[in-house]
C-alpha cells in the first residue's frame, strides 16, 4: 500500500466538522423528545377503550420498526409537502426521527407499563388520587425506571441513526462531512475522523442519559 | 407506474435480499468466533473483542460502511461495489452477533460448564456439545431481531451507489415523480420481509419466557 495519508483537509474543515456535530446533537435531542412524547402518547392510545385507536398504534409500530429509517424519511420529505406543510430539511429530518424513535419508544415504555402490579394503581385511585396523577406517578414513572437502560440504549442508536437524515441534506455532521470529501477526495481520512466523533458523541450522550436517570427518575441514593 | 418500474423495483428488492443473506452468513461465522474469543478468559483478547464491539457499536452503520469501502479501495482492491458493501455489513453483523451470542454464552448456566469441565471433556467439545447448543436456544430472538435490523440497514448500501431496494426505488421515484406512491410501495416490500421474521422472533421470545417462568 503506497498511499500517503493526507489530514489536512480534516483539521482545516475542524470548525465546520464541530459545528456538524452540534448539529448532530441538536437534532438527537429533539428527535429524542419527539420520541418521548409519541412514545408515552402512544401506550396511553394503546391502552385507549377504542378498538380503532389500538389497532392504529400497533399498525403504526409494526409498521416503523419492520421499514428501513431511510425509507421513513423519503417517504415524509415527500409527504409532508403534499400534506401542505413546507418544512426545511432539519426539521423534516427531527419529525422523522421522533416518530421511528417514537414507535420504538412505545414498545419499550410498554413493556414497563405491563410490568407494574394492578394492585398499585387500585391503591391509588382507592386513596382519591386523580387519574393523572396515578398514571405520572404510579405507572409512568416507575414503568421509565424499569425500562430505562433499554430505552437509553434506543436513544444511543437514534443519535447514530441522525447520520442518515443526511439523505435529505440535513444540517448535521455527516452532510459537513460529505461536503469536505467531495472538496478534498480525501474520503477514508475524513470519515475515519468523523466516525471517531461520532464514537465520542455516542458516548457523552450515554452519560448525559445516565445523569438524567441518576437525577429525575431513579430512587434517590440511599 | 408501469411495469418496467416494477421489475425494476423487485430487482432491486433480490439485491436487498442476496446482501442480508450473504453478510448475516459470514457475520454468523465472524460474530461466532468473535463471541468465543469474548469469553475465552484471556484478558487481552476479551478486552480487544470488547472494544472492538464498543466500537461498532458507537458508530453510525453508513459510517462503518463508508470507512471500510474506502479503506479497501486505498488498498487498490479492484472490487465490485457489492463486494465492498457486504463486507462492511459482515464486520457491523460480527460485532452484533457477537455481543447477543456472549451474552447467551454467559447465560448457559454455570453448573453445565463446571460438569462438562468435570467430565474432563475438551474446549471444543464442551462448546459444541454443551455450551452452544443452549446458548443458541437463548439466543434466538435476539439474532432473529438483529436479521431484521440488518435487512434494514442493507438499505444504507444505497449511499455508496449499490442498487438495492431504496436506491431502485429513488431511481423510479425520480423518473416518474411519485415519490409517495414508489416509497410506499418499497417500503410495503421492506415490510413483507420484516414482519414475518419479527413476529417469528417475538412468537419465540414469549415461548422461551413462558417456558423459563
Amino acid at each position: 500500500m503506497n498511499y500517503k495519508f493526507d489530514f489536512t483537509p480534516v483539521i482545516d474543515g475542524l470548525p465546520a466538522l464541530l459545528l456538524g456535530c452540534l448539529g448532530t446533537l441538536w437534532l438527537a435531542l429533539s428527535g429524542m423528545a419527539l420520541a418521548i412524547i409519541i412514545g408515552i402518547g402512544g401506550v396511553i392510545l394503546r391502552d385507549s377503550r377504542v378498538k380503532l385507536l389500538r389497532w392504529l398504534v400497533i399498525g403504526f409500530v409494526e409498521l416503523i420498526r419492520n421499514t428501513p429509517f431511510l425509507v421513513q424519511i423519503y417517504f415524509i420529505f415527500f409527504a409532508l409537502p403534499l400534506a401542505g406543510v413546507r418544512l426545511d430539511p432539519t426539521p423534516t429530518a427531527i419529525i422523522a426521527l421522533g416518530v421511528n424513535g417514537g414507535a420504538y419508544a412505545i414498545e419499550i415504555i410498554r413493556g414497563g407499563v405491563q410490568s407494574i402490579n394492578k394492585g398499585q394503581v387500585e391503591a391509588g385511585l382507592a386513596l382519591g388520587l386523580h387519574k393523572l396523577s396515578v398514571f405520572r406517578f404510579i405507572v409512568l414513572k416507575p414503568a421509565l425506571r424499569a425500562v430505562f437502560p433499554s430505552l437509553a440504549s434506543q436513544f444511543v442508536l437514534l443519535t447514530l441513526t441522525t447520520s442518515i437524515a443526511s439523505a435529505v441534506s440535513a444540517y448535521e455532521l455527516t452532510s459537513v462531512a460529505k461536503r469536505i470529501e467531495s472538496d478534498s477526495f480525501r474520503s477514508f481520512e475524513v470519515y475515519g475522523v468523523v466516525t471517531l466523533m461520532y464514537l465520542v458523541m455516542a458516548w457523552i450522550v450515554m452519560n448525559v442519559l445516565n445523569f438524567i436517570s441518576s437525577r429525575y427518575i431513579s430512587y434517590p441514593a440511599k | 407506474m408501469g411495469e418496467g418500474e416494477l421489475l425494476f423495483l423487485l430487482k432491486g428488492f433480490k439485491w436487498t435480499v442476496v446482501l442480508a443473506a450473504v453478510s448475516f452468513l459470514c457475520g454468523t461465522v465472524t460474530g461466532l468466533a468473535i463471541a468465543l474469543l469474548r469469553t475465552s478468559g484471556y484478558r487481552a483478547v476479551e478486552r480487544t473483542t470488547a472494544a472492538y464491539i464498543a466500537l461498532f457499536q458507537g458508530t453510525p452503520l453508513l459510517m462503518q460502511l463508508f470507512v471500510v469501502y474506502y479503506a479497501l479501495a486505498l488498498y487498490g482492491l479492484e472490487i465490485d461495489a457489492w463486494i465492498a458493501v457486504a463486507i462492511g455489513f459482515t464486520l457491523h453483523a460480527s460485532a452484533y452477533l457477537g455481543e447477543i451470542w456472549r451474552g447467551s454464552i454467559e447465560a448457559v448456566p454455570r453448573g453445565q460448564v463446571e460438569a462438562a469441565k468435570a467430565l474432563s471433556l475438551h474446549y471444543f467439545w464442551r462448546m459444541k456439545d454443551i455450551v452452544l447448543p443452549q446458548a443458541l436456544r437463548i439466543s434466538l430472538p435476539a439474532t432473529i431481531g438483529f436479521l431484521v435490523q440488518l435487512i434494514k440497514g442493507t438499505s444504507l448500501a444505497a449511499f455508496v451507489g449499490f442498487t438495492e431496494l431504496t436506491r431502485a426505488g429513488t431511481m423510479v421515484s425520480n423518473q416518474i415523480f411519485k415519490p409517495l406512491l414508489v416509497f410506499g410501495i418499497v417500503g410495503m416490500m421492506y415490510f413483507a420481509l420484516c414482519w414475518p421474521l419479527s413476529f417469528f422472533g417475538s412468537r419465540l421470545e414469549s415461548k422461551f419466557a413462558a417456558a423459563t417462568r
